[in-house]
Order: C-alpha cells, then structure tokens, then sequence
C-alpha cells in the first residue's frame, strides 16, 4: 500500500530518484547545487541504488556527462539549481537537440545579482526555449510525482526529449510536509526498463550522434524537434492517466480550482498556488467568483486548453515569478495572451511579477491581485498591464 | 532501424530526418565523396616512389591505401587534394596537377 | 495510518496550529521545527516544517515554522499570525519582534533560566499583553543529560502548551525515535525522555 510520509521536495525527489534508479547521475556536488545529489550520493554509498555518481567540477560538464550517458545508451540524470542551470545553457540545446530522453531535477532559484539564493523562476523561464519539456510543481508530493512521470514521457518512441522537473527553491525544497509515495516495486513497475533502439555502445550497430548539420538540414531538424514537442502533450496525458490508476492522484496540464463559474482566474506556476487557492476560499465566501488555475506543464505550452478554460472569465491575471525584462510582460502572461489571441478571445488580462528572490507570498497579497482584478472589470479599464506585487514603493 | 544514408540528403522532409540528425551504421563517411571538392590532384610517380610511407600517414583522409607495408593508387573518392603528402614526400614523388581529375 | 488518535486534546486543538520558532544559527531551531513536525506526523497530523532562509551563519537569528493541522494544508508562506511562538534563544527579544501577530488566545514560550514572570515584565513592555510560558531548557537538559540539548525540553514545552497531541502519545513517539537515533548511544534514551518529562511536569505549573 501506499506509504505515507513526510518529506521535504529535495527528499521526495531523491526518493523518486532511487526508485527510478537510473544508470548513471552526473552532478556537480556543492552550491549551487541541491540537496538532492547529496541524498542520492548516499543511497550509491550505500547500495540501494546501482547508479554510477559523477561529481563532476562544473555543471557545464554535469550535463555534458549526463549527455554523454544517454547516448551512450544508459539513464541519466542531473539535478541542479539557479545559476547552475545557467552555466548548462549550451548544453541545454545539445541534449534536446540530440533527442536524448534524460532527466534534470530542477531547484527554482533567482539568478544573481545581487546575489540571491531563493526561490523565484528566471533560472527555467529563462530556459523555456531550450527545446526541453519543463513540468513544474506545487507541492513536495507533485515534485515526487513528476520525477516517477519524467522517463515515461521522456523515452515515448514520439517524443524522446529531456525533461525538467521543476519544484519551488526553500519553499518546497527545504519544507518538510507530509507525501504519499509509492512502494519501490510498483514505482520500479511504472517507470520500466530503458531498451533504446539505438544506442553509442552497441558494438554490432554502430551509431553518430550529434553530426553537424548544415543550413539544407537545421531547420528540418528544429521543425522535427518541434513536432516531437506536439506528441509530448499527448504523451503527457496518457502517462499521467497511467499514473493516476497507480497513485489516484489526477495530473493534467494544468489544475483548475473553482475556475469553472469563476469570473476572475488568477494563473500561476508552482507552490504559490496553495495561497492562490486560500484566497478563492476567502473570495467565494464574499460572494466573488474567483478561481485559479495552476500551470504544470509550461513546455510544451497548452495554449488551446488554456484559452478554453479561461474564456467565460471577466479578468484574468498572470502570475510570473520572473521578470521578463521586456517592459509588456512576463512568460506566462506572454503565453497566456498570445494563447488568448489566438483563440479570437478578447478579454482583460493583468501580468504581476511576484515572489523574486524569495519574496513571501502570503495568502494576504494574493488577495489583493483578485481585489484588483474586480476594480478593473468595474472600470471597464486595466490600467498598468505589468505590474510589481507587493513591492515597496 | 539502420539509417539509409542516402536518403538523408539535402532533399529529404523534417518527417524522414533520422531524431537529432543521428546516423545509425557504420562507416558511412565512405559514401560521402568528399573527392568532388578537390581542385588540385596529388598523382604518384611509382619509379621515385621508395615505399617509406610519409604519406600514408600524413593524410587526413585516409586517402592512401596501404596493403602489405606498400601503397597503392590515391583514392580518388576522398582524396581532398590537400598536398600534404606531396609536400612531405621526402623523393618528390608526388606531383599536385592542377584540377579536380 | 495515524498510531495514535488523539482523544483527549481534541478540544483543545484547532484545525490548523501554526507555530513560529526563533532562534539563532546552530542552536537546533530548525531541527526542532522539524523534530515536532515529526512527532505531529506520527500522531497523524498534516505536518508543515520550514525554515526561513536568510544569512545562514551561526549566530544570526534565524526563523522557522510549523503548521500542524488536521486537514490537508495547502498555503507555502510564512506564519505572520501565529497562534504559538518559541524563543529558542531569549536574547532575541532584544533585537527581534518575537511577539509580532500573536493570536490573541495564543501564546509565546521562552527558553529562560529567569522564570515565567521576568519574561512576562519584559514582554509586557513591549506592548505584549498574551500569554507567556517559560521553560528552562538548560537547567532541565543539565539535570537530564548533564549536556545543554535545548530541543528535547523545548519540544515537550511545546507540546504541553499547543496540545497539539496527547502527552502520552508523544512520549511514547519519542521514545522509539530516541531508541532510533541513539542506538548506537543508548545512554541518551534515558536521559532524553528524563528532559521531556521534566518539561512536560514544570511548563506552565509556575
């Protein structure tokens, strides 16, 4: 039966981590990095993994080495944060662009300066077009559902794309709640084996990969990355419906909390959900229809399904914990309104940039977002478009 | 599945690129005739030839065949015509004529 | 799946408990932020523990949290209103605002060697009005373990005030976390649960 738990997001991962057991982590082992490579040291350390752990002197050559393992044919996975991610950057593209099936856990944090060591998002914001599927969570128990999700959808014969899963920096990361997990057999059963077709260290077949492509080939073969990008969203669902009959824990693209009647629909990314969701209680018990839909997979982006669900509503607010350095907006509402456009629906749209840097996010100030969001369909009029939340001024 | 080499040519649709442009099976530089880009060609003069080899080993394309310790003709599929192996040429053995053939 | 159900404390205890500790770097506020949300975990509660991550040297005053509650809890921001505080470290009501958005039926427990009533005068001049509880974590840890572990009394102290478990139940936990931890220092056990019972016995007796 399922194992109740209380865990912190850095253990639930390590936790997905070794039931996953994959061939070969590489990652490199003091900060920026995560508490996550030093848990699943210990269970190399200790055997209950038989994973090959590469400490590597950089996370440019964390990914390189994780590139390396997946072509060579085996598992592989990284995990980092923050400006680690960022010195991966060129090799971002490489394994996406080779159309290697590995996994990155990813730690939200700001990127520096001044220097910050807390959770906000521009680190895989900043990444979104790096060609990887990013999945984001809110909660420990999401981050551990996702890790088990990310090979199954990664490896699908339509797909083969890496994949990065997302969870809160400090929040999530470094707070212990309460999970539920799988038993490490029924994990161990969903994840599978990994039997790649084809493969560097097949002797008998011998194999390139990552050639160079001239200008007649590289845009069939971004066109082609793209087109695996479309098949991922099915894949993600059909795994996530698999999940469900093992766990009973329902994943889509996205979850929608009293969104259907609602009239103002905050859209966020993450664990400052839980505090959206409160204050839709709050609103609801006055009388305003307020709703929430929360992002979870923000690559591929489901634009269509979006719009669908937010069409009936007056106002709609994007959350962005990352500044788009763009004077108009940040990413999601970037995506949200092109989303919208595209579906011919005209409506008012609001961008806030909250949480930068580990900025709290109480329950409190997500309630003045919904309390704004009322005034604007009252005076029939948005004012600022891209707005600061809760900053001193 | 084995790639078809040929069909990965500078015609083919996003939809029949191999993943990543990953080419599956061995050796399939030998199909590629990188001898077309020559424009000046080594030819051998096997009287001055003293069989030393400086030449096989200094092609970067593996363009002079070595079979029993002797080498044969260029091969012309490949051979780049750098003029390396007539500079090396210890017996000025080794003339680059002007053109492709 | 909870062990123990919780019976007698279900009067006292609210849906949602939400605790703030303060404390300074290296002295186990955040251990035992996370040591009660264990002990709450075990009694079947939906447990929060957090720090607040800021300077991170020892020393520097440093901020945790618990939420405890009886339903699933959604909320990842800090508790502003807190219906408990714990002063790890009484210096601190110098320099920070320990006191700050107590709940009114709430209250603050102090690691003091100075008593209930000298914390209370000093609070009181701050504008604290609430209930206050001190716990004399060294004394107690000395007696107990001949070593100052301000956690095993602070936690016990805890517990008592918040009711957030029956004593029972949590001494009964502690014992086999305790057995746990110290297998390879069984002399610890004792003394461990020597500390929380003598705070259990004194913490709001004063």
């Amino acid at each position: 039966m399922a194992i109740r738990e209380r865990l912190s997001g850095n253990e639930a991962v390590a936790t997905a981590m070794r039931q996953i057991n994959p061939d070969v982590m590489a990652a490199f082992p003091i900060t920026p990095s995560t508490e996550i490579p030093q848990y699943f040291s210990s269970y190399v350390a200790n055997g209950k993994v038989d994973t090959v752990f590469v400490p590597v002197e950089s996370e440019h050559s964390a990914m390189s080495a994780v590139i390396g393992a997946e072509a060579a044919g085996v598992r592989a996975i990284t995990a980092t944060s923050s400006c680690g991610m960022a010195l991966m950057w060129e090799l971002l593209y490489v394994a996406s662009s080779s159309r290697l099936p590995l996994v990155m856990a990813l730690v939200n944090r700001a990127l520096s300066a001044p220097i910050n060591i807390n959770c906000d998002h521009s680190d895989s914001m900043g990444a979104r077009d790096a060609g990887w599927i990013q999945i984001y969570s809110e909660n420990s128990q999401e981050a551990y559902d996702n890790m088990l999700m990310a090979y199954r959808i990664a490896e699908h014969k339509d797909v083969r794309l890496p994949v990065m899963i997302c969870q809160d920096g400090f929040i999530i990361s470094h707070g212990v709640e309460n999970i539920v997990l799988l038993e490490d057999d029924i994990a161990k059963k969903f994840v599978g084996e990994y039997h790649p077709e084809e493969y560097l260290l097949n002797s008998k077949e011998p194999l390139a990969v990552g050639p160079y492509a001239t200008a007649p080939y590289f845009m069939e073969s971004r066109r082609a990355h793209a087109e695996a990008l479309k098949h991922a969203k099915k894949v993600i669902l059909d795994v996530a419906d698999e999940f469900e009959k093992i766990s009973g824990r329902k994943y889509g693209f996205f979850e929608t909390y009293k969104t259907e009647d609602a009239d103002y629909i905050m859209i966020v990314i993450g664990s400052a959900a839980g505090a959206g969701k409160d204050a839709v209680d709050i609103l609801r018990n006055q009388g305003i229809k307020a709703g929430v839909l929360k992002i979870r997979m923000f690559r591929p982006f489901p634009a269509e399904q979006i719009a669908e669900a937010v069409k009936n509503a007056k106002v709609i607010a994007c959350m962005d914990r990352a500044e788009g350095f763009n004077t108009n907006c940040g990413p999601i509402g970037s995506e949200v309104k092109s989303a919208l456009y595209d579906a011919g629906i005209q409506m008012k749209v609001v961008n806030y940039v909250y949480g930068l840097g580990g900025r709290d996010v109480p329950v409190a100030d997500l309630k003045t977002v919904f309390e704004d969001m009322v005034q604007i369909d009252k005076d029939g009029c948005t004012g600022e478009t891209y707005r600061y939340l809760s900053v001193r001024e | 599945m084995r790639t078809d080499v040929s069909k990965q040519n500078e015609k083919v649709k996003w939809q029949d690129l191999t993943p990543g442009c990953r080419i599956a099976g061995g050796g399939t530089s030998v199909a590629f005739h990188t001898g077309e880009w020559r424009v000046n060609t080594p030819v051998i003069d096997m009287e001055k030839c003293t069989q030393c080899l400086m030449c096989a080993a200094v092609c970067p394309d593996s363009s002079i065949p070595v079979i029993d310790k002797k080498r044969g003709d260029f091969d012309y599929d490949h051979c780049k015509g750098c003029g390396i192996c007539a500079k090396v040429c210890p017996f000025h053995a080794i003339e680059m004529k002007e053109g492709g053939k | 799946m909870a062990k123990y159900i919780y019976e007698k404390g279900v009067e006292k205890m609210k849906d949602l408990v939400e605790i703030r500790w303060h404390g300074r770097g290296g002295q186990g506020a955040k251990t035992a932020a996370l040591l009660l949300a264990d002990v709450a975990f075990n009694n079947g509660l939906y447990v929060q523990g957090f720090p607040e991550y800021g300077p991170e040297r020892m020393g520097a005053p440093i901020t945790a949290y618990n939420r405890l509650s009886r339903n699933e809890i959604r909320v990842h921001s800090n508790i502003y209103e807190p219906d408990y505080v714990v002063v790890v470290d009484e210096g601190l009501i110098e320099s920070v605002d320990v006191t700050a958005g107590i709940h009114s039926d709430g209250a603050i427990i102090v690691n003091t060697g100075r008593g209930r009533e000298a914390i209370a005068a000093e609070l009181e001049k701050k504008g604290y009005e609430g209930r206050v509880y001190a716990v004399d974590a060294r004394r107690i840890s000395m007696e107990a373990l001949g070593k100052y572990f301000p956690n095993s009394p602070l936690l016990a102290a805890v517990v008592k005030v918040t009711g957030v478990m029956p004593e029972e139940a949590f001494l009964e936990d502690m014992k086999k976390s305790y057995q746990h931890k110290f297998a390879s220092k069984p002399g610890m056990i004792a003394g461990n649960i020597r500390a929380l019972e003598l705070a259990l016995k004194e913490v709001g007796v004063e």
